[in-house]
């Protein structure tokens, strides 16, 4: 040892957690340098394109493809009949790539082809000839479920791809329905008879919740290509490739193993590559007729047509209350218009239930829903997944219920709000619980008492602006969700002999973030620089298992399955050097890339020599370790109790809005949040994400309407169909909640869904105490505004039906 | 199949020639016959700023512009920002305001940006929300390209 090395340096504690670090893809991104699926190209790719319904229900009678097939330049072209083993999609398996027999909605993919170029490939679907025989549309879930109403569903399936003339001895895939009736949820605890009858008010109305999409920038697309053996190679943008890879080995009658799924970055998801879609089935068909390349990409139209929705919603609430405040009871009924198909929409019901049971504590709840088959688009899982419905009932609820009490409606939902340490009706566990702090930030911050009354005293004063406050709140899961058996999440670590780290995890990487917080965790916990780690997320072939993304879980769950991993890690570096160096290895520490003895921060050794020692001289050993994550969570039975999540978000906001009576324009001017994340892990990854996700609520709350007039979607571009832009955004003051959950990566929970959930129901409250009108239907368009303002929207009653 | 076209023009600063169909547009030229991807493909319709270039100093969507109307034009897209420094200013905004999430929109945004700084050097958050009111994203809810495109305007003022 040199001289000078003997000299004692001391390295001062440092931590990564709460900085704001710079996602770790940005500069490539800002360069436009990093390749989306839209700017990969294979050698000898070919080009395919879908063939749409344009009909809305109708028999197919007949479809000839020749014209097609001699297009120079064509290599194949593909309709249900060529596709002999084809088999149903979706949630409920009720969905074949390409239709056979009937069409039920305007997306409805009918023939594909593949060509040399997009151009000769359109070309081609324009001389398909389809004869169809028109059949009655129903549009309207009401509708669906009239005794005697047309069925959408009502042929078996066989597995052969043919319906009408089911052979002998085939396998039936889909038995076909007697009735529209995708999917039905009931829930229920204690008894809302019994509370009803100890309620002093009870109040029941009629939400509608309408439909809007996702508008990823980058619209979809894939590619798939199979090896000379057979094997598949797909580049997709799925949330869920792990998940995804064994189904589209089933839909293709393949060895799971044989397919590897490469995820590029992604144009966005926020929920929408959580299903599979035919387009995918399609493409991988093409791909196998061809023995070439197929590339598919959606145009902006197809993107609005074909691409899911967010679940729109009829629902009828019943609440009531005791004159102190107390919650007695919550009946909850909705029909869920289920479109032609069943995708994830459907299934919202998983989380609209946990807010009717659980947001607020709630002796007796009932709750069911009928999710019905219609001829309209299908919904899907939407960021929010269903809560954005639920709170915007039970918000507004909460309000009118103060009111008819005569308390103030902070303190009304100060009595009932849940608190650490509670159990809920439908078994789920409170451990760490923000959720009173969030509601008296977010009303201190926006002074949201004193602008109530003043606003409500100045609505009948003269002048056409008028101001309006209004709150809500919301739970969601933050810890995972036990959707499927499993919740958990592989990570693969290996340290190189210069102390860096490559981090490979199953979590992808969907925009939010997910690679730059995990590379956070890991040097956190070995005492690097976040410049030391390369993050792996992208391959089936390299990664371990993850159940996906959804569920704003990837920080929770795959952050405690990297934790593990580098926990690991550290543990053997200390063993090695507490031998090495004499010491014992509780008094050994990592930090700024050294071995340091905790107590002091003295350097024992660099950690990259101790490495490369490790590997040339000692027991030529790596520091390479795994672990998976299992999150302590339960995975629901029939009667859908039990603690779904390892821990729960909970956050209120404030939403301010000016209301020109004249126009019936509402301005959303401010939004303040108050956000319990258990523990901010990346400031600016943590800022965006709730930013972004506010602009998504008030485009839910303001401005998107996916405009769908018997089947057809009259808007499926963005000149009409009207995202927020810049000048619109309002003012957005956010607060955290540090609750430091038991369970969380350093404390923290998820919150990639929870900043879009609260706003539409607070605007709808801001808009009441503004103008004395309640907006029970979104959007809050001009005309909508205006309508209520002037008396001229009848209220709108469903009563409550339950399928049988 | 159609009528082809042979253009010339300076891309990034090289003059290049491209033999372009009639009814291709720009963007679809950049992409598919010169090759560059950093402009994106978010509507076809001009109406989300995703595929934002600069002609002749002046931003536009290539998805509206034929590409046989580049002839004798100077283009400048995303890739050719590269040794400017107000651009330089402006990705290193991006990257450490967050204003990057998917990304998608990033390079448009930037374009645009860069157009509405050399037009505006002293813009302020308003005229900045003005200037991007074409080019949507998804993901950010806008307030921190804001807060990027104003610093980076700041960050020029103030450097020596
Ligand atoms: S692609 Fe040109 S404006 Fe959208
Ligand atoms: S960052 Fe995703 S669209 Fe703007």
């Amino acid at each position: 040892m040199s001289v000078s090395e003997k000299k004692t340096r001391i390295i001062e504690p440092d931590s990564l957690i709460g900085k704001r670090i710079p996602k770790m893809d940005a500069p490539e991104k800002a360069s436009g340098r990093t390749r989306y699926i839209h700017d990969i190209n294979l050698s000898g790719q070919l080009y395919g394109k879908i063939l749409r319904s344009g009909r809305i229900h109708a028999l197919i009678k007949s479809i000839d493809t020749s014209a097609a097939r001699a297009l120079p330049g064509v290599h194949v072209v593909i309709t249900a009949a060529d596709i002999p083993d084809q088999r149903p999609i979706g949630v409920a398996r009720d969905h074949f790539p390409l239709k056979v027999g009937r069409v039920r909605s305007q997306r409805d993919e009918i023939a594909a082809v593949a060509a040399e170029s997009e151009e000769i490939a359109e070309a081609a679907l324009k001389l398909i000839k389809v004869v169809y025989e028109d059949l009655p549309v129903i549009s309207d879930p009401e509708d669906a479920i009239k005794p005697g109403a047309a069925l959408i569903h009502p042929e078996p399936h066989g597995a052969d791809g043919t319906h009408l003339h089911l052979k002998q001895g085939t396998s039936i895939a889909h038995r076909g329905k007697a009735d529209n009736i995708a999917m039905r949820f009931d829930y229920a605890h204690g008894d809302v008879v019994k509370g009803e009858a100890e309620s002093d008010v009870v109040i029941e109305d009629t939400f509608r919740l309408h439909y809007v999409t996702h508008c990823c920038m980058g619209v979809s697309g894939m590619i798939a290509e199979f090896d000379a053996s057979g094997n598949l190679l797909m580049y997709s943008n799925t949330q869920v490739p792990f998940l995804h890879k064994r189904e589209f080995a089933e839909y293709l009658n393949m060895d799971p193993a044989r397919i590897r799924i490469i995820q590029p970055p992604i144009g966005g998801g926020f929920g929408s590559k959580l299903d599979i879609y035919p387009f995918e089935i399609i493409c991988l068909f093409l791909a196998r007729a061809a023995k070439r390349p197929v590339k598919m990409l959606f145009t902006r139209e197809e993107e609005f047509l074909a691409s899911p929705t967010r679940q729109p919603v009829l629902l009828t609430l019943r609440s009531g209350c005791k004159k102190d405040g107390t919650l007695t009871f919550r009946q909850v009924h909705t029909l869920h218009d289920n479109g032609a198909y069943t995708s994830w929409g459907a299934t919202t019901p998983f989380v609209m239930m946990q807010t009717f049971s659980s947001l607020y504590r709630v002796p007796h709840c009932d709750y069911h829903t009928a999710a019905v088959y219609t001829n309209n688009p299908y919904a899907g899982s939407f960021r929010g997944y269903g809560n954005l419905q639920a709170t915007f009932a039970i918000e507004q609820h909460m309000d009118m219920m103060a009111e008819a009490i005569g308390m103030d409606s902070l303190e009304f939902r100060l009595k009932n709000a849940q608190d650490s340490g509670e159990t809920t009706g439908q078994g789920m566990v409170f451990k760490s619980c923000g959720f009173k702090d969030c509601i008296n930030t977010a009303a201190q911050r926006s002074d949201y008492s004193r602008k109530f009354k003043e606003n409500e005293a100045n609505r009948g004063k003269p002048g056409n602006i008028k101001h309006g406050i209004g709150m809500a709140s919301m739970l969601h899961v933050g810890g995972g969700a036990k959707i499927y058996p499993s919740d958990g999440c592989g990570t693969i670590l290996k340290m190189d002999d210069f102390a860096n780290v490559t981090l490979i995890t199953g979590a992808s990487e969907i925009g939010q973030g997910s690679e730059t917080v995990l590379s956070q965790l890991v040097c956190e916990e070995l005492g690097l620089p976040i410049s030391a780690i390369t993050v792996v997320n992208n391959d089936t072939a390299i990664t371990p298992w993850d159940v996906g993304v959804h569920a704003s879980r990837t920080t929770f769950i795959a952050g405690n399955s990297a934790i593990g991993a580098a926990k690991k890690a550290k543990a053997k570096i200390l063993a090695v050097a507490a031998k090495k160096y004499d010491a014992a290895e509780a008094d050994l520490d990592l930090r700024g890339g050294f071995v340091i003895k905790a107590a002091s921060g003295e350097v024992v050794v660099e950690l990259s020599k101790l490495l490369r020692n490790l590997h040339f001289q000692d027991k030529a050993e790596l520091v390479m370790t795994t672990f998976y994550y299992e999150p302590p969570s339960v995975h629901q039975g029939k009667d859908f109790k039990g603690d779904v999540s390892a821990a729960y978000a909970w956050a209120s906001q404030v939403v301010e809005v000016e209301v020109d009576t004249d126009t019936g324009m509402v301005r959303m001017t401010k939004i303040t949040g108050a956000h319990d994340v258990g523990r901010v892990l990346n400031r600016l990854g943590i800022e965006g994400q709730i930013e972004g996700g506010m602009v998504m609520g008030q485009g839910y709350a303001l401005t998107e309407d996916l405009m769908i007039v018997d089947g057809v979607m009259r808007n499926p571009n963005f000149r009409d169909y009207k995202l927020v832009t810049a000048p619109e955004i309002p003012e957005m003051d956010i607060a955290f909640i540090e609750s430091m959950d038991g369970e969380g990566p350093q404390g923290a929970k998820g919150v990639g869904e929870a900043p879009s959930i609260c706003i539409a129901a607070a605007a709808a409250n801001a808009i009441r105490n503004a103008t004395g009108v309640r907006m029970f239907e979104l959007p809050f368009t001009p005309e909508k505004v205006y309508r209520a303002l002037h008396g001229q929207t009848p209220k709108r009653y469903w009563k409550p039906w339950k399928a049988e | 199949m159609s009528l082809k076209h042979d253009i010339e023009f300076t891309l990034n600063g090289v003059k290049r020639q491209a033999s372009v169909d009639v009814t291709m547009n720009t963007l679809a030229m950049l992409r598919d016959v010169i090759g560059l991807t950093g402009t994106k493909y978010g509507c076809g319709e001009g109406e989300c700023g995703a595929c934002t270039i600069q002609v002749d100093g002046v931003s536009l969507n290539s998805c509206l512009m034929f590409a046989v109307d580049c002839d004798g034009r100077e283009l400048t897209t995303i890739e050719g920002l590269a040794n400017d420094s107000k651009a330089d200013a402006l990705r290193e905004a991006f990257v450490e305001h967050g204003a990057v999430q998917c990304g998608f929109c990033t390079p448009g945004m930037i374009m645009q940006a860069d157009h509405l700084l050399h037009k505006h050097p002293h813009a302020d958050a308003e005229c900045v929300k003005r200037g991007i009111e074409g080019n949507l994203c998804r993901c950010t809810g806008y307030k921190k390209i804001v807060d990027a495109i104003v610093a980076a305007e700041d960050g020029q003022r103030t450097a020596p």
